[in-house]
């Protein structure tokens, strides 16, 4: 049996004044995630401060796209989707979907990949992951 | 400074209502804040310190007291972190006590999810504006049930943990319900029933989760002197701790909850451990949330909950830690999305020796009461309270 994931509808991400380089640049074609200037280290999500020193020398850089399955679920509803916990290449872990496959071949470990998906009402568009 | 034997649970009550289409909720607060002065033997004029969350009416310090005329107030505290706000509450107001910022200490939780309708656990929701986690998770369909599914995922990826392992939990809340008149669900199930119930969010099914339920409790806290004045049983805090988990930044990890901080502290506080427990109140939100606590707190170690929690080893006179005796969240109520306060009210009744006979832990002197806040696989809090018949 195949559960297709669902081409749902994606409700627009609410902009706020220190994240909008972030989602201008994914209006862009470009996924970026923060960076902590202090330590070097990668941090999701997008914020003005460093959470690893609290200092705002934090800046956005581009990802590889490229990761691994963490945890990930299947919701049952008439849309089926599957939020899941992707590891960045770059380290941090963060809160995504699979998308634009069988979610009934999922896997914990599956190398994926970043896919910028649209959202309603003309907002920005939003990074989910696909299997490689 | 500890807090070890500086107030006492003098009183606690319980709504009975599971659906209150008939009560607003500021009514619903002010009849379980009567309901356990009326059990503790006090009145409302004899309320100097008040604590609620983000759940009362409000600012809930100022509108909720006032609609229960509360005029003798000279300590407030309204620090809200979720469901387990209210075991966290226990030991602020202990503080409270021991400092001399109050004498008798009110806590109340009340609310009306089922009669207003709200798809609690499966509707994307923010919960107030500004909030800079939301425009990053609120389009990825973060749900509560997503949330703790994500957790059990891993957990039974890291650990070899199954679906059977935890539909025990629910089999022992069910087992437990059956003697509860007031619970939701008071049918006992059995694990092939959990398992086959309809998936919600992989691995959980409709069995794993918690019911919607209106309702509420409260509690009476006070200082020793007042609490060995007054008729009822002596149950006294001997420790209390909050910690919470986040994402620090991207390093995620699953495998472990705020409960592993939490409890140590309270432990530590309590002067006790894990196995001079004969009962223990668990937030049960999910099953996996169970699990996850039984794991943090120590009465198994980590990894090894799922086979801890088989075979009926949480079902009173069955098994070795007697859980949720009134049903818990997966069974009986879950008042107002927010299980902390019913969870410290059944280990106040099995420390009394008011538990339902069938379900009563033969004199019970030791009791844990923990609560998880927020969403488990995000951010959250835990908070532990360990109580002592006296």
């Amino acid at each position: 049996m195949a559960t297709q994931a669902a081409n749902r509808a994606i409700p627009a991400p609410k902009e706020d004044p220190t994240t909008k380089p972030f989602w201008d640049a994914a209006r862009a074609g470009k996924f970026l995630i923060g960076r902590c200037k202090d330590t070097g280290k990668h941090f999701w999500y997008p914020r003005g401060c460093s959470p690893f020193t609290l200092s705002n020398n934090v800046e956005l850089v581009e990802a590889k796209g490229t990761g691994t399955i963490y945890s990930f679920t299947v919701m049952r509803s008439k849309e089926p989707h599957a939020p899941a916990y992707v590891e960045l290449d770059e380290g941090p872990r963060i809160f995504t979907n699979i998308v634009d496959c069988d979610l009934d071949t999922v896997k914990i470990g599956q190398k994926v990949k970043v896919v910028l998906k649209a959202t309603e009402e003309g907002g920005a568009p939003v990074p989910m992951f696909t299997p490689v | 400074m500890s807090i070890n034997g500086a107030a006492y649970i003098v009183g606690a009550f319980e709504h009975p209502t599971r659906k209150a289409e008939g009560q607003s909720v500021a009514q619903l607060h002010a009849e379980v804040a009567y309901g356990a002065l009326q059990d503790a033997g006090l009145s409302k004029d004899d309320v100097d310190g008040f604590f609620c969350t983000g759940a009362a009416p409000g600012l809930g310090p100022l509108n909720q007291a006032d609609y229960m005329g509360l005029t003798k107030l000279r300590h407030v505290d309204s620090t809200d972190m979720g469901g387990c706000s209210y075991v966290m509450h226990v030991g602020h107001a202990a503080q409270a006590i021991k400092e001399g910022r109050c004498n008798i200490a009110l806590i109340t939780l009340a609310g009306r999810p089922r009669a207003e309708g709200m798809a609690t656990g499966t509707v994307p929701r923010s919960w107030a504006p500004n909030i800079p986690d939301d425009p990053f998770e609120i389009p990825m369909a973060r749900t509560v049930v997503t949330s703790y599914a994500n957790v059990a995922a891993r957990h039974m990826y890291e650990y070899g943990t199954t679906s059977e392992q935890l539909a025990w939990i629910k089999v022992a809340a069910s087992q437990h319900a059956q003697h509860n008149p007031h619970a939701m669900l008071p049918k006992v199930v059995t694990v092939e029933e959990v398992v086959n119930s309809p998936m919600v969010a992989d691995p959980l099914h409709r069995l794993d989760c918690c019911v919607i339920s209106d309702g509420g409790g409260a509690l009476i806290v006070a200082r020793p002197e007042i609490a060995k004045s007054l008729k009822r049983p002596l149950v006294k805090v001997l420790g209390c701790a909050e910690a919470t988990k986040n994402q620090a930044g991207g390093q995620v990890d699953l495998t472990y909850s705020a409960a592993r901080q939490s409890g140590a502290a309270a432990f530590a506080e309590a002067k006790v451990t894990p196995k001079d427990m004969q009962y223990a109140s668990i937030y049960d939100s999910f099953t996996i949330t169970v699990l996850m606590q039984i794991e943090d707190l120590g009465f198994a170690e980590k990894g090894k909950g799922g086979a801890f929690v088989a075979d009926g080893n949480l079902i009173s006179g069955v098994g070795k830690l007697p859980f949720n005796t009134d049903g818990g969240g997966l069974c009986n109520n879950h008042p107002a999305n927010r299980g902390g306060m019913t969870k410290v009210i059944e280990a106040v009744r099995q420390l009394r020796g008011e538990a339902h006979a069938k379900v009563q832990v033969p004199g019970c002197k030791l009791a844990l009461a923990n609560g998880i806040g927020g969403l488990l696989g995000h951010r959250h809090g835990s908070a532990t309270l360990i109580m002592e018949r006296e």
